[in-house]
């Protein structure tokens, strides 16, 4: 069955049609990438399928259940967990209790009003794993907000880990950075597809970064799909080319 | 700050707390000032929950407070002569209010949220200024006074003895201050924070986000009723302008004077607009101009408020 189903789903703002008519299938662990020109509907997409707000019209499927009218937190609780264009991250707290904060609502823990020695062990023995793998033990006790933004990055990332999803949602997860800073979110995510056999889904501009990565790509224009298939596929798919490099070719 | 900077501070608030009533003659305050300071401290320190806490503006904490206070009069007044009952009356009542108008309100954000928490104030406001033959309207509920504490095995006055009246309050104060802390070093209220730092990274964390300021409205308005029995039984006596707006941007002010991220700044703010009122008051008719520059002076120079100040100085 598949993950995540995406049927005919549009969104208008007034007479804008953002998103028109798309679908979307997506199989467990599959690394999908959603790429397109600015203003193609790609953030506006995800945040259709992340609930940021219902679509005009259209069915969200996950996990086999209709949640197309369902509120984002709920979604989060059944296993779908995404990232932000502009990172969004708690600025002024530490990398450490950014983490805290998602794997406590994972836990279950969000409505125990005092502190439970015993969730307490587990809540910080799983903190310090994620600090590992997203390479960030060492800045620990930094406030996020003084941090470079790779690493704020890697926080954002590791923060919507800690849900323990089965479905992770990443928009433009290497925008704004330089070259190691790119590879190193790249090679995060890679690692997060490969060894925990993550399903992602996730909106691009960076072509080495997309090629390297996805099993499959979705070319979003005007808010319709342009063209779909393997990476090398759409490499070669002329409506794309034209699309990306203007309407004279 | 450090761990035990952080103890270090807290033994001496409580240090200082304890010992109140027996220096603040000599430094020319009286117990009932003592007590005033940890009355509307309580109220300021439970509007921060809310405000410094969970980052929501409310400018209606005047409403609860009051309601606190004219369940805890009304109590005495028509019910029965028990200091306890009053007060347990007077916080149902304040708190069931929040609870109803909370669930209204919580979808609503930043200024329009402290435009409808005024609104909702003025109504209780107009109700006791108007219902004269239950509320006394303007002139405010008299014909009752505190009663004295039946232990069981002992009595203890606290309407003649004013430093037994200032320990009752302490211990409530505690009470309510040790609560605060504990649930704002719970997941629960690391929840909240969350909710202060960044709404919509809550949100896509899984953390309902409207649920959970409404139970930090809820508690927080649960603390501020408690505050207005208080207040009304320090008085033996209140009126409409317990739950005047006016009284509701006080709490806003004294959060903001002494610092509103950190626990003890509403107490800090409460105890120097209280102890200004109190001696300026003496001096001149426009006492609340001279507490106006005060503010506009620490919000100008110290937007983290007095102890905002404080904390740089031991952070660095």
């Amino acid at each position: 069955m598949s993950l995540l189903r995406v049927e005919n789903a549009s969104r208008h703002f007034g007479s804008l049609i953002a998103v028109n008519g798309v679908s979307l299938t997506v199989e467990p662990g599959e690394l999908r990438a959603v790429i397109g020109p600015n203003g193609a509907g790609k953030t506006t997409f995800f945040n259709l399928i992340s609930g940021f707000f219902p679509p005009t019209s259209g069915r969200i499927i996950f996990d086999g259940k209709d949640v197309t009218q369902l509120p984002a937190h709920k979604r989060v609780a059944m296993g779908m967990a995404r990232t932000f264009q502009i990172t969004e991250i708690f600025p002024e707290l530490t990398v450490r209790e950014n983490l805290r904060i998602p794997v406590e609502v994972s836990a279950g823990l969000r409505l125990v009003p005092w502190r439970s020695r015993r969730a307490e062990g587990e809540v910080t023995r799983r903190v310090a794993e994620l600090l590992d793998m997203g390479g960030l033990a060492d800045k620990a006790d930094r406030l996020v907000g003084e941090l470079p933004h790779g690493d704020q990055r890697a926080t954002e990332i590791m923060m919507s880990l800690a849900l323990k999803p089965r479905l992770l949602l990443l928009d433009e997860p290497t925008a704004g950075m330089g070259d190691q800073e790119t590879y190193d979110v790249t090679r995060l995510i890679r690692r997060l597809h490969k060894e925990q056999k993550l399903t992602i889904v996730l909106i691009e501009h960076d072509m080495r970064v997309i090629f390297n990565l996805a099993d499959r790509i979705m070319v979003l224009a005007e808010g319709a799909i342009l063209a779909e298939g393997t990476p090398d596929e759409i490499g070669k798919d002329e409506h794309v080319q034209a699309a990306y490099l203007g309407k004279a070719a | 700050m450090n761990g035990l900077n952080k103890q270090a501070a807290n033994a001496a608030v409580w240090l200082v707390l304890l010992t109140m009533p027996y220096w603040m003659g000599a430094v020319g305050g009286y117990t009932e000032l003592a007590c005033r300071i940890l009355v509307l401290g309580l109220a300021a320190m439970a509007l921060n929950f809310l405000l410094g806490f969970t980052g929501v503006l409310s400018f209606g904490h005047a409403a609860y407070f009051g309601l606190g206070a004219y369940g805890a009069a009304m109590t005495l007044r028509y019910l029965v002569p028990s200091t306890p009952l009053s007060i347990v009356v007077g916080v149902v009542v304040g708190t069931i209010a929040a609870a109803i108008i909370g669930a209204m309100i919580v979808k609503l954000r930043g200024v329009y949220f402290a435009m409808v928490t005024i609104a909702f104030g003025q109504v209780f406001y107009f109700i006791t200024f108007r219902w004269n033959s239950v509320t006394g309207g303007d002139d405010g509920l008299t014909g009752w006074k505190r009663q004295a504490l039946k232990l069981g095995f002992a009595t203890v006055d606290i309407l003649h003895n004013d430093k037994a009246f200032y320990y009752l309050i302490l211990v409530l104060f505690a009470a309510a201050v040790g609560l605060m802390a504990l649930l704002l070093r719970s997941p629960f209220g690391r929840t909240l924070i969350a909710i202060r730092e960044n709404e919509r990274r809550a949100r896509f964390l899984g953390i309902p986000v409207e649920q959970h300021i409404w139970l930090s409205f809820v508690i927080s308005c649960f603390f501020a009723s408690l505050a207005g029995t208080l207040y009304a039984l320090l008085n033996n006596f209140t009126d409409p302008r317990a739950l005047y707006w006016g009284q509701s941007g006080n709490f806003v002010i004294m959060a903001v004077l002494g610092g509103m991220r950190s626990f003890w700044g509403p107490l800090v703010g409460a105890a120097i607009f209280v102890v200004l009122q109190d001696y300026v008051s003496t001096q001149t008719e426009n006492w609340m101009s001279f507490v106006g520059l005060f503010f506009v002076l620490v919000v100008m120079f110290f937007p983290r408020g007095v102890l905002g100040i404080l904390r740089r100085k031991t952070a660095s």
